[in-house]
């Protein structure tokens, strides 16, 4: 997990297209000028970076599950819920699964666990459009190598 | 059973927060009703489960784009509804 670069995720642990799902692991950093202030003596992952994990996951099995055809963005987050806290140098799980695809967009439910309790799930809404340019797409399918996207699903790889 | 243009109207009213009776077959999603575009994908959400279809939003969009289609075709609600009958009945052909 490299907070300052808001990457998040550092290793798909399963990939499971046909299920429509995914399993991805990610490491909270011991330290990080994020915990200096969130909260002085009191260290916390923030909530909307337990969210952005979850929206990181789920962006990995929307871009499997397109091939690298389209990039999912953000669009909304339902029930999202911060059950217990997140501290400094925890292992995370996070497991995402499509709910519903519609024309354009993606409905997922997600969840961060921890030792196999969930700490927060949410649902998550994603537009799903052609990617913008191609440095982005290139981008991506480099951090893709970097935490395990399986060669076979990138769509010219 | 409740007519498509029933349903759709109680889905938005659900959905949207919408009085349910300013929702009329004249009344347009967007212009008259002020849906948003990602309030609109809670409505495509809830029309696709209702109906077991997909609304085929982003090809409506790109005609409307293309200047091959004006969004009142497909979102004056008795136009979106008489579209929905079409894709139940293409799904059960």
């Amino acid at each position: 997990m490299h907070l300052e670069y808001f990457h998040l995720i550092d290793r798909i642990a399963d990939l499971r297209t046909e299920q429509r799902s995914i399993t991805v692991e990610a490491q909270v950093p011991q330290e990080s000028t994020i915990f200096e202030g969130h909260f002085p003596g009191h260290p916390l992952m923030p909530g909307v970076l337990l969210i952005e994990s979850m929206a990181q996951a789920s962006g990995w099995l929307l871009i499997a599950l397109t091939r690298f055809e389209r990039m999912p963005f953000l669009a909304a987050v339902k029930e999202a819920k911060m059950r217990t806290f997140v501290t400094p140098g925890e292992l995370l799980t996070i497991e995402a699964a499509v709910v519903h695809e519609g024309s354009g967009f993606t409905i997922t439910e997600a969840k961060v666990s921890v030792g196999g309790k969930t700490k927060c799930n949410a649902t998550l809404t994603f537009r799903q459009v052609p990617f913008p340019n191609d440095d982005l797409r290139g981008h991506m399918e480099t951090m893709a190598k970097r935490i395990g996207f399986p060669q076979q699903m990138f769509a010219h790889g | 059973m409740s007519s498509t243009f029933d349903r759709v109207a109680t889905i938005i009213a659900e959905t949207c927060d919408i009085p349910r009776d300013t929702i009329t077959p004249e009344s347009h999603a967007i212009d008259d009703l002020g849906i948003d575009s990602l309030d609109f994908l809670d409505i495509a959400f809830a029309i696709d489960k209702a109906f077991g279809i997909k609304l085929p939003l982003e090809k409506w969009t790109q005609e409307v784009n293309d200047g091959k289609a004006t969004t009142e075709q497909y979102f004056v609600l008795k136009n979106l509804s008489a579209r929905i009958d079409e894709l139940v009945a293409a799904k059960d052909a």
